[in-house]
């Protein structure tokens, strides 16, 4: 994986004293409140409703162990002995004291990590697919391409005070992992005439007005790239709505515009960039790629299993999937245990997933947007001693993919923005559902919950989404069906009336009967959505 | 230069409307919405391009000044209005050369953000050489 070099590590510390620097100010009462938050929303740091959070960046969702270790120590001094894993593949922590903010920022850069852009108006942690070198249906390894993104757009002088939030996803494979075309730019790696480049999609994103991004250029060569989207941020920063919060994304801008005349500004802007050399050499890709090389397996290593332990094979068939090499597997770790909090983890799970990257996985961990953990480089004959160690530490929840694998934002539990809460409508459906065989007779169901209109549980890509809102000072739940955020990319549609938080686990109750009373053979939730549309799920629901 | 962080008795700006219907003015100021590149053909008898924050969260600026110095802009380039200490470090990048702060920066501090970042990753327009280039010569 990636390492600094002098370089990098050189802006980190810097940024970390400048972030010292400015608390410093703060704390003395130099500067207000309102001066000070978009300089500690570059830093992470948000206001809740009980204490700081500090989102700390895992760029494209790779981690090493002793970067793992890290987060479980920060949470264990600083925090109350947990942290949460996000939808950008990012780590939270809920309680944090601003005044400790400094500390924590240069025990991070003390492993190569930090918080800078993980909020503010700015182009945030650039997200990936967190199979990225082990998948079998990559094309290449995404992440050297996000790492030169990740470069470019830290500290990036013209875009750091964008009219809103600008999120970036790069994947490499067909299969979409990542929800890249609701992102404001999501870029897929593609081959042309024996070279990669870029398909850049703009203007996706959830949020009150969800929308797919539409593809804006079909191939942009590597050596353009960052001429490209600097073109495409330019003509964003330039043009992009201020006046209204609600309607300052790109997305909307795209929309308002049309994709042809957006396009038609950014090549023209592009031919004018593309003059001003900023593009890096080859060399530099090839610097970054080389620091990515996928390790060293053993290709002859046993490719069978033993399935002897009865709850083991359960777990193998849920959690582990095909790894490019023969012998090896990839390894994904439920952060969602039936009544638990998705993506939360204690300090000691987080320190016991770091000691099985660097035992079994090749010092590596990937967060997934799922909120869920990822060893990509396992031995297959490893796999029994992981389950063991997962199983005795909780970690071991067999649900990939179903529907107690909820996406839930941390909502009106923790988040000034919320309307609802999340938590607990997801452990109460995780809790209906608990049943396991229950729960893979529905097969594949991903179940998103958000807690307001900003959508950051993704309910607008849930197969089945939640979103929580307030009507008249108490919480209502409103159902969406049909969603997507993988290839097959979607935005579900509102079933009608809203629900209290019982009523809506019993709704989707009564959604899931429907779904296996009319589904064909090994056809999915989803699919069955499609095929037979919303009528007669809305008859099952409402009578 | 940025030392200075304003400078007294000049010319005083006109609006860019008045300025592209009057010819013989020398310094211009530009508005957020306004485009920078109304100005170009203009730029060789401009001595001052004045741009606006009127708030510092307005970052449409940042483009107007680099798409100023990327035509070849020389003369002075004023960040003016809610300009604060941490902002000025990219708002130099991007080519400002004076800054005229509503309200008036600590000096010590203003130092110290403009000799915080040892490089930078990107090229823009001041004439900092990217880290890219750095490593690769």
């Amino acid at each position: 994986m990636y390492q600094y070099d002098e370089y990098d590590q050189a802006m980190v510390d810097a940024r970390v004293a400048e972030f010292a620097d400015q608390v410093r100010r703060r704390l003395a009462g130099e500067i207000t409140e309102d001066q000070f938050k978009p300089l500690r929303l570059m830093n992470g740091l948000y206001l809740q409703l009980h204490a700081y959070m500090l989102r700390v960046a895992v760029p494209y969702g790779t981690l090493s162990s002793r970067q793992m270790r890290m987060l479980a120590h920060i949470a264990r001094k600083y925090d109350r002995d947990y942290g949460h894993f996000t939808t950008r593949q990012n780590l939270q922590y809920n309680w944090i004291k601003l005044e400790d903010a400094p500390a924590i920022l240069a025990d991070l850069a003390s492993v190569e990590m930090h918080a800078i852009q993980t909020s503010g108006n700015c182009i945030r942690n650039i997200s990936s697919d967190q199979w990225a070198s082990a998948a079998a249906d990559e094309i290449t390894d995404p992440r050297p391409w996000a790492e030169l993104l990740r470069q470019w757009s830290s500290f990036h002088p013209e875009f750091s005070y964008l009219p809103r939030k600008f999120k970036i996803a790069v994947i490499a494979a067909e299969e979409d992992r990542a929800a890249m075309r609701l992102h404001d730019i999501g870029i897929q790696i593609v081959e042309k005439d024996g070279q990669h480049g870029a398909a850049v999609y703009v203007g996706g994103g959830m949020g009150r007005t969800p929308m797919i991004a539409p593809l804006i250029k079909d191939f942009v060569p590597l050596e353009d790239l960052l001429s490209y989207l600097e073109a495409c941020l330019r003509v964003y920063n330039r043009y992009g709505r201020r006046d209204n919060i609600y309607k300052a994304r790109i997305k909307i801008l795209i929309h308002e515009l049309g994709a042809d005349e957006y396009r038609r500004q950014v090549e023209e802007e592009f031919v004018h960039v593309k003059s001003l050399g900023i593009d890096p050499p080859r060399a530099e890709f090839d610097r970054i790629a080389a620091l990515f090389a996928p390790p060293a397996l053993d290709v002859s290593a046993p490719d069978e299993i033993d399935r002897g332990d009865p709850d083991f094979a359960v777990w193998v068939d849920s959690q582990v999937a095909a790894h490019k090499v023969p012998g090896h597997a990839i390894v994904n770790i439920s952060l969602k245990p039936v009544g638990g909090i998705p993506g939360d983890a204690s300090s000691a799970q987080i320190d016991l997933m770091a000691d099985l990257a660097e035992t079994y996985s090749h010092d590596e961990l990937r967060v997934t947007h799922a909120q869920n953990i990822v060893l990509p480089h396992v031995r297959k004959a490893d796999l029994y001693a992981i389950w063991q160690q997962l199983d005795a530490a909780g970690l071991a929840t067999p649900n990939l993919d179903l529907i107690s694998d909820i996406i839930a934002c941390p909502g009106l539990d923790y988040c000034s923005l919320a309307n609802a809460r999340s938590i607990p409508v997801a452990q109460k459906i995780a809790t209906r559902f608990a049943d396991l065989d229950r729960q893979k007779e529905l097969g594949e169901l991903k179940l998103k919950i958000s807690g307001c209109i900003n959508a950051c549980g993704h309910h607008h890509a849930g197969h089945i989404g939640i979103l929580g809102v307030d009507r008249k000072g108490t919480e209502n739940y409103q159902l969406l069906l049909g969603g997507s955020g993988a290839e097959d990319v979607s935005l579900g549609t509102i079933t009608g009336p809203g629900f209290d938080e019982d009523g809506v686990v019993d709704a989707i109750e009564r959604v899931t009967d429907k779904y296996l009373a009319e589904r064909t053979e090994g056809e999915r939730f989803v699919d069955t959505f499609r095929r037979v549309g919303m009528a007669p799920f809305k008859e099952a629901i409402y009578g | 230069m940025v030392e200075h962080l304003h400078s007294d008795g000049e010319e005083p700006c006109v609006t860019l409307d008045a300025f592209l219907s009057q010819s013989n003015a020398t310094a211009v100021r530009l508005e957020p919405d306004e485009d920078a590149r109304a100005l170009i053909p203009y730029l060789d008898r401009l001595k001052l391009i004045e741009v606006a924050f009127p708030k510092f969260r307005d970052g449409r600026g940042y483009s107007s000044a680099r798409i100023l110095r990327e035509a070849g802009y020389a003369g002075e380039l004023r960040a003016q209005g809610d300009v604060l200490v941490d902002q000025i470090a990219y708002m130099k990048r991007c080519g400002f050369d004076s800054f005229a702060p509503e309200k008036p920066l600590n000096p010590a501090d203003v130092e110290a953000a403009l000799t915080r970042w040892p490089d930078h990753y990107q090229t823009a327009a001041d004439k900092a050489v990217p880290i890219w280039k750095l490593r690769h010569g």
